[in-house]
C-alpha cells in the first residue's frame, strides 16, 4: 500500500520476461518496489533508468503499470515470535497465524569478520555412522548432501535435524514440491519439534525467482538466534541447485554472458555469500547448514556441485549398495572437512586411525570386487576384506544406524578384528594393543 | 586539486561516475554514501565516465551520490609492525574493527601507530642512497626489519642527517635526504607502494637453486621447490589442496610467511588464526604467527577486493624481500581472483576469452608469477619470494583457462588426484604426473649433492621409475589378473606400494610425521632405496602381498616414531631383519 509521502511512477520504458525498466528519480540500489502490486527490487540504475527485477514475472504488467518504491532493500522482522512458524519467500505467514512483530532487518547482511569467528570445535551427533564416525558434522560447519533427485535426502536430512541437538532449526525450501513440505511438516510436528522449527518455504508452484529470497531470510534469522540470543541454529537449505537454477534466469534475462553450463560467472561468489553465514560465534552460538545440491545423473562436475564443492566444508554423497540392499553414505566420496576438529578431541583418540584404517580397507574390498567381477581368482584377503565391506555397510554405513560415537568405534574394531590381522590394519600398534578385540 | 564526481549508474558493484577533472586507469575513488565513504577503483573510462568497481556493496546507494578521486592507485603502507598482522584484502587491519560484522566503509591502518621500534642506523651521514637503501633496522619479531629508501623515489640521494640508535615509532622523523638539485626530503619509518606496480629495486634475479624445505616429502624428495621458486597446486575439491598449502606455510624454512587467503573458505582463515598462535616454528623455536603475515579475503567478503589481495600481499613480501629476508607467499586460490577479474569483465560487457575469462587473463597471471623470485639486491645482500599458488580447477578438469595459464609460468607442479584422495594416500600429490623443473637445474644438483648427499638426484630418480613401472604392473595385473603376471611383477609392483606408503603418504593431522627434516628424508630415502635394490625370491604372489604389507606396517610404525629415538631405531633393525630373511642370498640387484 502506499504511504502518503510515496512518490507514484507509471513511465514504464522496457518490459522484458523478468524485468521492467522505469523512469525514475531518488532510487536506492538494491531497493524493494512494487509494480502493479507485485514485489520487486532493483538491479540496475542508468541516470533516471531504473531496471526491476519481478519475482512474480511481468506476465500482464502494462507500460503504465503503477511503480512505487519502498526505500528499503528486502528485510524480515526477526524476534523469538518466528519460532514455530511457517512463511512464504518473502517471510509473510503461510500457517494461518499472526504477522510476527520484531526489529526489521535487511536480509542478506554484512559478512563476519573472519577474525571474530570461532573455530568450529563442537561435535553435532546424528547417530548416522557414516556421518558421525566417517564425516563428523561440527557446529559451524556448511555441508551439503549431493544426491540424484530420487534418493532419500531429504529423510536424512530430517533425521539428522531431529537428532542434532540445536536450539533452532530453519528449513529453507526452494523449489520443494509441495509433497515434500507436508512431509517435512509431518515430521516435525510428529517428533514435537515444531517450536523449534521456523520454515521459509517456495514451492513448485511458487514463481521460481521468489526463492533467490530463501536462503537470505532463513539466514537472517538464523543470525538473530544465533547472534542475538547464542543460540545452536542448524539451518537446512534444499535444493540449492533450484535455487542457482533461478540465478541463471535472471541473469539470462539480465543479458549477461553465461559461463560454465549457463550458470553466471558469479555462481560461485552467490553461493559462498549463502554458505558463509555459517559460523561459529564468539558467544556460544552457531549457524550450521545442511544443504541439498540435487546431480544430474551424479555429475559432480557441473557448474552447481563444483563450485558448491569448493565453499562447503565437505559434501554427503548416499549410495545405494545393492549388496546389502541398504542406502548408504558413500565413504569414499563423502568429506567432512571440519572432521579433524573434533575427531580423536570430543570423541575417543582412536576415532581418526579407525576411520582411516576401515575406509581403506572397504577400497580394498572395492578392489576385490572389480577383480571378482572381471572374472579373476581372489586371493583369502580378497574374501576377507569382502565380507568385511558386507558388514561394514550393513552395521555402520546404512543411514538408518542409531548409534553413538563410542558403539560405532567398538563395532568397527569388531569388525576389524574379526575379518583381519592386526599387521593388515595399518594402524598405531599402542591402538591396536588397547583396542583390538581377542 | 583532487578530481570530483557524480553517480550516473549502478550495477551491482560496478559504478559509473561523472567526473570533472582528469581521472587515470586504476585510480581510487571514494564515494559518499550515507555518512560512510565506499572505496572503489577505476577500471575503464569512456569519455567523462569513469567506470568503477566497488570494494564494498553498493545496496542503497543512489545516483547522484558525491564522489572524489584520490590521485593514486591502489597501494599499501609498507613498515615495521606488518609480521603477525591479519589484514584484508585492502590491507585493513581486521582486529581493529569493531563488532562481530565488517561494517561498509569502515577502513583501518595496518600499523601500530604507537609502538615504539628499536632503531639502529647502518647508513651514516654523508652516504649516497638510492630508493631500496638501508637506512637501518629495527627489530620486528626477531626478524632484521630494514627501515629503507622508499621505492617511490627516484634517482640518487645524499644522507644529510640520520638519527641516532633509539626508541622511536613509525612517524618519527629517522633521516634526512637531499637529492642532487639540493631538495630536501623527510623520511620515517613507513612507505607506500601501489600494488598493482613490481618492485624492482634489486641488481639482478639469478636462477633459484637452494632447496626450500617444506618437510612434505612428496615435495622435498621428489618435486622440490626451491629459494625464489614457483609452484601451484591445482587439485578438484575434497583432494587435500587446502591441508597441504597449510602443512607447507607451517614447515617451510622462510624468515617470512605471507598467506592470501583468497576468496576461501573463512573457517579456514580461522584455522590459521586460531592454531598458528599456538605453533611453533620448527627451525626457529618461536611460534608461527611471529612470522606470519595473513591476508584474508574469504569468499564471502567483497569480490573487487578479492582481486587486490593477492596484489597486496605480494607487494608485502616484495617488501620483505628488499631487507634481504626468505619470503615464501601462498595463495589460495588463484581462481577465486581470476573469477573475481571474470565477474567484473562480465559487468563490463567486455568480449569474453575462453570459459567466459578475461582475454588477458594469461598475461595478468604470468605477469603475477614474475614477481616472484630470488634476488640479488643493490647492496649485494640476497632475498627471495617463493610463490606457490592453488588451483582450483572447475569440476576439476586441468583443461581450463586458469589450469592451463598457470602451467605455463609456474616451475613446479603438484597435481593432487582425486583417485589418491579417495584412497586416503595423503597428501595425494600424484607422484608421476607432478614435477618440478628445479630438479632438472644443474645449480640445483650441485646443490643438493653438497648439501645433502652426493647420489641424490641419482636415488630419488630410480624411485620415480620405481614408482611408474609399478603403476604400468598394476595397470597390467588389473587386466590379465594376480595369476596372469609372474612373480616377479608382484614383486616389483610392491616395492612401489612400499614407496607410495613410506615416502609419499605422510599424516599431516600426527605431529612427529607431519614434517620431516631432510635428514630424515635422506635416512628414509636411503632405507627405501636399499628395500627396492635387494632381490626377492618368493613362491606365491600372495606371499609377496603378505610380506610387503608386514614390511610397510614396519615402515609406518617407524615414520610415526621419533627421528633417532629408540623406537626408530628398533623399528629400522626389525624391518632390516625382515628384508635379509626373505633376501634371495646376499645378491644386490
Amino acid at each position: 500500500m502506499a504511504k502518503a509521502f510515496q512518490k507514484i511512477y507509471t513511465k514504464i520504458t522496457q518490459i522484458t520476461k523478468a524485468t521492467c525498466t522505469v523512469k525514475a528519480t531518488g532510487v536506492g540500489y538494491d531497493e524493494l518496489a512494487t509494480v502493479e502490486g507485485k514485489l520487486a527490487q532493483v538491479v540496475k540504475i542508468i541516470d533516471d533508468e531504473v531496471t526491476l527485477q519481478i519475482f512474480e514475472g511481468t506476465e500482464g504488467i502494462p507500460t503504465n503499470a503503477e511503480v512505487i518504491f519502498m526505500g528499503k532493500s528486502p528485510s524480515l522482522k526477526v524476534s523469538d515470535q518466528l519460532a514455530g512458524r511457517f512463511f512464504n519467500a518473502y517471510g509473510d505467514p503461510i500457517d494461518g497465524g499472526p504477522v510476527p512483530e520484531g526489529e526489521e532487518r535487511a536480509i542478506g547482511g554484512p559478512s563476519v569478520n573472519p577474525v571474530r569467528r570461532k573455530q568450529p570445535s563442537e561435535l553435532i551427533a546424528t547417530g548416522i555412522a557414516g556421518i558421525d564416525l566417517n564425516n563428523t558434522l561440527v557446529s559451524g560447519q556448511k555441508i551439503p548432501f549431493f544426491a540424484d533427485p530420487d534418493q532419500p535426502f531429504n529423510q536424512v536430512m530430517a533425521t539428522v535435524a531431529l537428532r542434532a541437538e540445536t536450539d533452532k532449526i530453519i528449513l529453507g525450501g526452494m523449489g520443494m514440491t509441495n509433497d515434500d513440505y507436508l512431509y517435512f511438516k509431518k515430521v516435525f510436528s510428529n517428533a514435537g519439534a515444531l517450536d523449534r522449527i521456523i520454515s521459509f518455504m517456495n514451492t513448485t508452484e511458487d514463481p521460481a525467482v521468489e526463492r533467490l529470497l530463501v536462503p537470505d531470510m532463513a539466514l537472517t534469522a538464523a543470525e538473530y538466534f544465533a547472534v542475538d540470543k547464542n543460540e545452536k541454529v542448524l539451518v537446512l537449505l534444499t535444493d540449492m541447485t533450484s535455487y542457482a537454477d533461478a540465478l541463471s534466469i535472471v541473469s539470462n534475462r539480465m543479458d549477461q554472458i553465461p559461463s560454465k553450463d549457463s550458470m553466471p560467472g558469479s555462481l560461485y561468489s552467490d553461493l559462498a555469500k549463502i554458505y558463509e553465514k555459517a559460523a561459529q560465534f564468539p558467544s556460544g552460538g552457531s549457524i550450521t547448514i545442511v544443504a541439498v545440491t540435487t546431480l544430474s545423473g551424479g555429475d559432480i562436475t557441473h557448474a552447481v556441485p563444483d563450485n558448491t564443492g569448493y565453499i562447503t566444508e565437505g559434501q554427503l554423497f548416499l549410495r545405494l549398495d545393492s549388496d546389502v540392499g541398504r542406502v548408504i553414505v558413500d565413504p569414499f566420496r563423502s568429506l567432512s572437512r571440519l572432521k579433524q576438529n573434533v575427531q580423536g578431541k570430543k570423541t575417543r583418540e582412536d576415532h581418526p586411525q579407525v576411520m582411516n584404517a576401515a575406509v581403506r580397507l572397504y577400497a580394498d574390498a572395492a578392489n576385490a570386487k572389480t577383480k571378482m567381477e572381471n572374472g579373476f581368482d581372489l586371493t583369502d584377503y580378497d574374501t576377507r576384506t569382502l565380507s568385511f565391506a558386507k558388514d561394514y555397510s550393513k552395521e555402520l554405513l546404512a543411514i538408518d544406524v542409531n548409534l553413538d560415537t563410542v558403539e560405532m568405534l567398538d563395532k568397527t574394531w569388531e569388525l576389524l578384528s574379526e575379518h583381519f590381522k592386526p599387521s593388515e590394519v595399518n594402524m598405531k600398534q599402542e591402538l591396536v594393543d588397547q583396542y583390538w578385540k581377542k | 586539486m583532487l578530481t570530483k564526481g557524480t553517480v550516473k549508474g549502478i550495477i551491482s558493484n560496478l559504478v559509473i561516475v561523472e567526473a570533472d577533472g582528469p581521472v587515470a586507469q586504476n585510480e581510487i575513488a571514494y564515494i559518499e554514501h550515507e555518512g560512510t565513504r565506499l572505496m572503489a577503483e577505476v577500471i575503464k573510462i569512456e569519455g567523462k565516465n569513469a567506470s568503477v568497481q566497488v570494494f564494498e556493496s553498493t545496496r542503497g546507494l543512489k545516483v547522484g551520490s558525491k564522489a572524489e578521486f584520490q590521485g593514486h592507485m591502489l597501494e599499501v603502507v609498507l613498515g615495521p609492525g606488518l609480521l603477525q598482522r591479519n589484514l584484508d584484502g585492502l590491507e585493513n587491519d581486521l582486529d581493529k574493527m569493531e563488532g562481530i560484522f565488517l561494517r561498509r566503509g569502515e577502513y583501518t591502518f595496518p600499523l601500530d601507530e604507537e609502538k615504539l621500534w628499536h632503531f639502529k642506523p647502518i647508513a651514516k651521514e654523508g652516504d649516497k642512497v638510492k630508493a631500496g637503501s638501508w637506512l637501518g633496522e629495527v627489530d620486528e619479531n626477531f626478524q632484521p626489519h630494514k627501515i629503507m629508501v622508499p621505492f617511490t623515489m627516484k634517482g640518487e640521494y645524499r644522507i644529510k642527517k640520520i638519527i641516532g640508535e633509539g626508541d622511536y615509532n613509525i612517524y618519527e622523523k629517522i633521516a634526512v635526504v637531499e637529492d642532487l638539485e639540493g631538495n630536501v626530503t623527510e623520511l620515517n619509518m613507513i612507505q607506500r607502494w601501489p600494488v598493482k606496480i613490481p618492485i624492482t629495486e634489486y641488481s639482478e634475479k639469478p636462477r633459484p637453486f637452494k632447496l626450500l624445505e617444506t618437510g612434505v616429502r612428496a615435495i622435498d624428495t621428489l618435486n622440490p621447490i626451491v629459494e625464489g621458486g614457483t609452484g601451484f597446486i591445482p587439485g578438484a575439491f575434497g583432494t587435500g589442496k587446502t591441508v597441504l598449502q597449510h602443512s607447507i606455510s607451517k614447515q617451510a624454512e622462510a624468515d617470512i610467511v605471507i598467506i592470501a587467503a583468497c576468496g576461501e573458505r573463512a573457517n579456514e582463515v580461522v584455522e590459521i588464526f586460531t592454531e598458528f598462535p599456538e605453533l611453533v616454528d620448527p627451525h626457529t623455536g618461536r611460534k608461527l604467527m611471529e612470522r606470519t603475515i595473513i591476508v584474508a579475503n574469504t569468499s564471502n567478503m567483497p569480490v573487487a577486493a578479492r582481486e587486490a589481495s593477492v596484489y597486496t600481499a605480494m607487494t608485502i613480501g616484495e617488501y620483505y624481500r628488499s631487507m634481504g629476508l626468505k619470503v615464501l607467499l601462498m595463495a589460495d586460490s588463484t581462481s577465486r581472483w581470476a573469477q573475481a577479474l571474470r565477474e567484473m569483465s562480465n559487468r563490463l560487457e567486455e568480449l569474453p576469452g575462453p570459459d567466459a575469462f578475461p582475454m588477458d587473463l594469461s598475461s595478468i597471471i604470468s605477469n603475477f608469477y614474475g614477481r616472484a623470485g630470488h634476488v640479488t639486491l643493490n647492496n649485494g645482500e640476497e632475498g627471495s619470494i617463493t610463490f606457490i599458488g592453488t588451483v582450483s580447477p572447475a569440476g576439476g578438469n586441468l583443461k581450463e583457462p586458469v589450469t592451463e595459464n598457470t602451467k605455463k609460468v609456474a616451475r613446479c607442479f603438484y597435481a593432487l588426484e582425486q583417485d589418491r584422495a579417495d584412497k586416503k594416500r595423503y597428501p595425494a600429490i600424484n607422484p608421476i604426473d607432478s614435477y618440478s623443473k628445479y630438479f632438472e637445474y644443474p645449480e640445483f644438483e650441485d646443490y643438493i649433492s653438497r648439501e645433502v648427499s652426493e647420489d641424490w638426484t641419482k636415488k630419488v630418480s630410480e624411485i620415480k621409475t620405481r614408482l611408474l613401472r609399478g603403476k604400468e604392473i598394476s595397470e597390467q595385473i588389473n587386466i590379465l589378473g594376480d595369476d596372469g603376471v609372474p612373480v616377479e611383477y608382484h614383486i616389483t609392483f610392491w616395492k612401489s606400494e612400499f614407496i607410495d606408503y613410506i615416502i609419499l603418504q605422510q599424516d599431516a593431522f600426527d605431529e612427529i610425521d607431519s614434517v620431516t627434516s631432510i635428514e630424515r628424508q635422506k635416512n628414509i630415502l636411503d632405507l627405501v632405496t636399499e628395500v627396492c635394490r635387494t632381490k626377492f625370491e618368493f613362491d606365491k604372489f600372495t606371499d609377496v602381498a603378505d610380506f610387503f604389507k608386514e614390511l610397510i606396517n614396519i615402515g609406518r610404525q617407524m615414520n610415526y616414531s621419533e627421528f633417532e629415538s629408540e623406537n626408530f631405531n628398533g623399528y629400522v633393525k626389525q624391518l632390516r631383519e625382515m628384508v635379509s630373511n626373505y633376501q634371495l642370498s646376499a645378491t644386490n640387484a
